[in-house]
């Protein structure tokens, strides 16, 4: 009794407010186990076919069921062809992959998970399935076996990626066992101007806060330039926390949220719509909230980026040169510098605009929505891709990005350009299907992640927005998108 | 799980920061739907000079003599030594599998990703977190005219190496006992299953709209 007493001084105190993390893990606290762990308890698990197969056969070794049927919902993204799509199933080449593919449709099958299987209009990036379909709600715990699942984080969810075995943990029990992160706000002052956008915005605060500089933290995107994003440029904001180190990345919940929300498949309707609404205006950080750490952005000083080396943390606006390692002090950093050069195959001090490109790649699911597709086509519009590009891959985040961009007559202005218009998955942006650069080859990628070889072996990629992608697809090398406008 | 308690073993030095998920299992070997079979492909793009593909062996591939994994001296090493941030990047476990299975039973770096260093403890790799300058010291003497060895003890939470160097390091006490009894996770989750479902009368109770209080898959199309 004297221990409920306290819970409840506790809530009452004025000087204790929460952020909005802490509301949604307080709320999802199911308690701790014997060995002292917390267990958190998880609204909705995404799947995927390349970290669940080992997960599901687990279950099957252990003969447990899962814990909750309707809480996974499941759709093939990482290894699906994006052409020649009406193959279904016999379009996957590659065994192995089609292996995988097959796997995950049958435990889906078998387990009775909800699943836009490969020929279903609504199968894509998870990532951008779980919001489009309204499964995504403010609130929520979701968890995927994919490290961008902090992309959920734009509508006010705790959205983590995990590993297999607590894929398998969460399949079992419904629980995730985890500690709490610390607290980091990202403040946002100003505006971004024309031509830049939230994808360039989260990439000069990956460059500023490094890769590793939100570890153990989660982030909340917050101020006026944030809440001037659609709710799709914040999920760009927030898919990519994890390349500054954070687990999850969160937005508060304000109209657009709900505007966003509303209507969609999984949407809560009429009265239960109205108690959602009420619960969601909450998902707030108090005014008084702590936060562990507090950086300030001014957006309105960011211009477009473009990351020259191979790691997220390597971005520049597109008006510097690439730096020179001799000017680096500390012996370490020269050395990274040098060894990301030498794999760029770039010369120090290069302007960015000097950067030839030889393959464009508009995707994945920081930027395959259908915002970033509209981005792409004004710039495009009435132009045609540099000779000098090999290709440029046009690939939308989800079946019916697709048939949106199609209906918009943007699939059009692509082919008009000379782009490849593809089906939905998550293609070159690491490239486990047939989409893929070759060595040395130069892409402007509107993905997260520029590690070696990740679009292919020994292909080199620079992380930019779609505006900017699509410019340096029609002039061949990098340009300020800006003085296109 | 495995059961872990101490090790005594070659070290060999990683000399890179940021080392990501995708450097330590390159996507093309993500296919496979088991969690062995990863071990020959552990930093592929480095310890090979070609590009591989699933199903091929080590015999059939160009070998990048001068990575370090591959250098004569480090063969057999149980202890990767490496630098700030490892295990960045993706969350794919496959990362602590392909290291396991190589051989490695414990990396030593001054600091490690989350979701990896989450995923270490699914499985028995022990992740050791030392300060910089330990890290440093250990670096010189693992490149050093002399292979070092060191013997890491998880129930004293202690590296020592026969230069007489023994350093002590911070483990989550909990973490250290599942590992040193390779208990199993969800079992002991299950064990509190009453918890779990009082939890949820509540939470559906008030939030009906969650897709987990659906009673069965509705067809939106
Ligand atoms: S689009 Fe890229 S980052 Fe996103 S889920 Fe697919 S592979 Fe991962």
């Amino acid at each position: 009794m004297a221990q409920s007493k306290m819970t409840q001084s506790k809530t009452l105190d004025p000087n204790l407010r929460k952020t909005l993390y802490d509301k949604v893990w307080d709320s999802h606290l199911v308690g701790t186990r014997a060995d002292g762990e917390s267990l958190l308890y998880i609204d909705l698990q995404l799947l995927h076919e390349v970290t669940s197969p080992q997960a599901f056969g687990g279950l099957k070794v252990a003969g447990r069921p899962l814990w909750r049927v309707m809480s996974n919902l499941a759709t093939p993204d990482h290894n699906v062809p994006t052409d020649r799509r009406e193959l279904g199933f016999a379009g996957i080449t590659d065994p192995v992959a089609y292996e995988q593919v097959i796997t995950l449709d049958q435990n889906c099958k078998s387990f009775g998970v909800e699943q836009f299987e490969i020929l279903d209009r609504r199968q894509g990036i998870v990532h951008v399935v779980g919001p489009e379909q309204g499964a995504t709600m403010p609130g929520m715990t979701i968890v995927c076996g994919d490290s961008h699942t902090s992309t959920h984080g734009a509508f006010a969810a705790l959205a983590q990626g995990i590993g297999t075995s607590e894929v398998e943990h969460v399949m079992a029990t419904q629980c995730l066992l985890q500690k709490k992160a610390r607290n980091f706000a990202i403040n946002t002052t100003g505006k971004l101007a024309d031509g830049v956008f939230s994808k360039d915005l989260i990439l000069a605060i990956i460059a500023k806060l490094g890769t590793a500089g939100a570890t153990g933290h989660t982030l909340e995107y917050r101020g006026a330039a944030v809440q001037a994003l659609s709710m799709e440029a914040r999920m760009t904001l927030c898919n990519m926390a994890i390349e500054a180190g954070a687990r999850a990345g969160m937005v508060a919940v304000d109209d657009r949220t709900l505007e966003y929300v509303h209507g969609r498949p999984f949407a809560p309707k009429g009265q239960q719509w109205d108690e959602a609404e009420t619960y969601w205006r909450m998902l707030v950080s108090d005014n008084n909230a702590k936060f562990d750490q507090w950086i300030d952005i001014d957006a309105g000083q960011i211009e477009p980026y473009v990351t020259w080396g191979t790691s997220p943390e390597l971005g520049i606006p597109v008006t510097a040169a690439v730096p020179d390692p001799a000017k680096e002090s500390d012996p370490q950093k020269a050395e990274s510098i040098r060894l990301a050069l030498k794999y760029m195959g770039l010369a120090a001090n290069q302007p960015i605009t000097d950067i030839r490109l030889d393959r464009v790649f508009i995707g994945s699911c920081t930027n395959a929505r259908i915002e970033d597709l509209r981005a792409v086509a004004k710039v495009v519009k009435g132009r045609k891709k540099a000779n000098t590009i090999k290709q440029v891959l046009v690939v939308p985040g989800s079946g019916l990005v697709k048939e949106q961009a199609e209906r918009e007559g943007l699939a059009k202005i692509f082919v008009d350009a000379g782009f490849e218009w593809r089906a939905a998955g998550c293609s070159m942006c690491l490239a486990m299907n047939p989409d893929k650069l070759g060595p040395g080859e130069h892409c402007a990628s509107t993905s997260n992640r520029n590690f070696e070889s990740r679009q292919g072996f020994g292909g080199r990629t620079h992380l930019v927005s779609p505006a900017t992608a699509a410019a340096a697809a029609i002039a061949g090398h990098f340009v300020d998108v800006r003085t296109w406008l | 799980m495995r059961v872990f308690s101490n090790v005594t073993g070659l070290v060999v030095p990683l000399d890179r920061a940021n080392v990501d998920t995708d450097q330590i299992i390159p996507k093309q070997y993500l296919k496979s739907i088991h969690r062995t079979g990863f071990g020959d492909n552990l930093f592929d793009g480095w310890r090979y000079l070609d590009e591989g593909a699933p199903g091929m062996t080590p015999n059939e591939r160009t070998i990048n003599h001068e990575f370090v994994l591959n250098l004569p001296r480090y063969q057999g090493a149980r202890v990767l030594l490496a630098r700030d941030n490892f295990g960045c990047g993706s969350s794919r476990e496959h990362a602590v599998w392909a290291l396991m299975e190589f051989g490695f039973d414990v990396v030593i770096a001054p600091s490690f990703a989350d979701i990896f260093y989450g995923n270490c403890f699914k499985n028995g790799l022990v992740p050791v977190t030392l300060p910089k300058a330990t890290v440093d010291r250990l670096f010189e003497l693992a490149t050093g005219p002399q292979n070092l060895v060191v013997t890491v003890d998880l129930p004293t939470q202690t590296v020592s190496a026969d230069s007489g160097l023994v350093t002590h390091f911070d483990f989550d006490p909990q973490r250290k006992e599942k590992i040193l009894k390779g208990l199993d996770d969800i079992g002991l989750t299950l064990a509190v299953r009453e918890r779990i479902e009082a939890f949820e009368a509540q939470h559906y109770a008030k939030m009906p709209w969650l897709p987990g209080a659906r009673t069965s898959i509705r067809e939106v199309r």
